[in-house]
C-alpha cells in the first residue's frame, strides 16, 4: 500500500515539474562575470564570524546532552 | 591534466579560465536542475565558480574535480532556494507543462508543483535531483556531502510532507 503511495506520488511529482534539457547551456558567457566576481573586494560573510571555541562548546554540549537523554538520538539522526 | 589542477590550485587564473570553460556546462546543468530557471542558473553558476576559486587551496589535484565543483555548486543553489520565495517561481514551470489534460488533472499538477515548491529546501534538492531529474543516489549524496541512505530519507520524507500538503487541500494523490 505504501509502495503504491509512493509510486504514485513519485509519478504525481514528474508530471507536475519536468527535468530540465538534457545539455541545457548558459545563454551567454560567464566567464567576464566570474572575472568581474574574482575582482571584486572579499565581501564580509553574513553570518556572523564566531570563534572556535564556541563551535566546540556547542559540540560539548550537544554531546553531553546525548548522554543524558540517548532516547534524543534517533530524534537527532532523523533532523541531520 | 594533473599540472592544469595542480596551477589551478596554486591560483593561476589561465588554469581556472580552462577548468571553467571545460566544466561550466555541467555545473550549470547541475545547478538548473536544482534551481529550474535559467537566469538564475546563471547566477549560481557564476558563484559557484567564484567560490572553486576562493576554495582552490583546499582541492586535491588527484581527485575529480567535477565531484568537487558539483559539490560546492549545489551548496551555492541551496543557498539560493534558501533566498528565494516559492510563490514567485512557480508561474514559469507550471507554464511549460503540456497542455490539452483534463481540466482536474492539470489542477493537481500545479497544485503539486505548488506544493512541492513549499517543501524545506534540503528535501526539496534531494526530490529534485532524485525523483525529476532521476539522477543515481550514490552521484546526490556525493553532491550533497550525505550518505546514500540519507539522500533515500529525504525524498521518502520529500514525498510524504507532499502528500500531505495535497491532502490538506482536499487532493487524495
Amino acid at each position: 500500500m505504501r509502495n503504491n503511495e509512493d509510486k504514485r506520488m513519485r509519478q504525481l511529482l514528474k508530471e507536475a515539474v519536468r527535468p530540465v534539457e538534457a545539455n541545457a547551456e548558459p545563454g551567454r558567457d560567464l566567464w567576464p562575470e566570474v572575472l568581474r566576481r574574482l575582482d571584486e573586494p572579499a565581501a564580509q560573510p553574513e553570518l556572523l564570524q564566531l570563534p572556535a571555541w564556541f563551535d566546540a562548546a556547542l559540540l560539548a554540549g550537544l554531546a553531553a546532552f546525548v548522554v543524558v537523554f540517548p532516547a534524543s538520538i534517533p530524534l537527532l539522526v532523523y533532523y541531520l | 591534466m594533473i599540472d592544469a589542477l595542480e596551477l589551478f590550485r596554486q591560483g593561476d587564473l589561465d588554469a581556472f579560465e580552462s577548468l571553467f570553460r571545460r566544466h561550466q556546462r555541467a555545473v550549470y546543468g547541475w545547478v538548473l536542475g536544482i534551481v529550474r530557471n535559467a537566469a538564475d542558473a546563471e547566477e549560481v553558476t557564476v558563484e559557484s565558480f567564484w567560490r572553486i576559486y576562493q576554495a582552490r587551496a583546499q582541492f586535491d589535484p588527484a581527485r575529480n574535480f567535477n565531484a568537487w565543483a558539483r559539490r560546492i555548486a549545489t551548496n551555492a543553489a541551496l543557498d539560493r532556494l534558501r533566498l528565494r520565495r516559492p510563490e514567485s517561481e512557480l508561474r514559469a514551470e507550471v507554464a511549460s507543462a503540456d497542455g490539452g489534460d483534463p481540466a482536474e488533472t492539470a489542477e493537481i499538477r500545479v497544485r503539486t508543483a505548488a506544493a512541492f515548491r513549499r517543501l524545506p529546501p534540503k528535501l526539496r534538492i534531494a526530490a529534485t535531483l532524485a525523483v525529476v531529474e532521476e539522477h543515481p543516489h550514490r552521484e546526490i549524496a556525493a553532491a550533497l556531502g550525505i550518505t546514500v541512505t540519507a539522500v533515500k530519507v529525504r525524498v521518502f520524507r520529500a514525498l510524504r510532507m507532499l502528500r500531505r500538503d495535497l491532502e490538506r487541500q482536499g487532493i487524495r494523490p
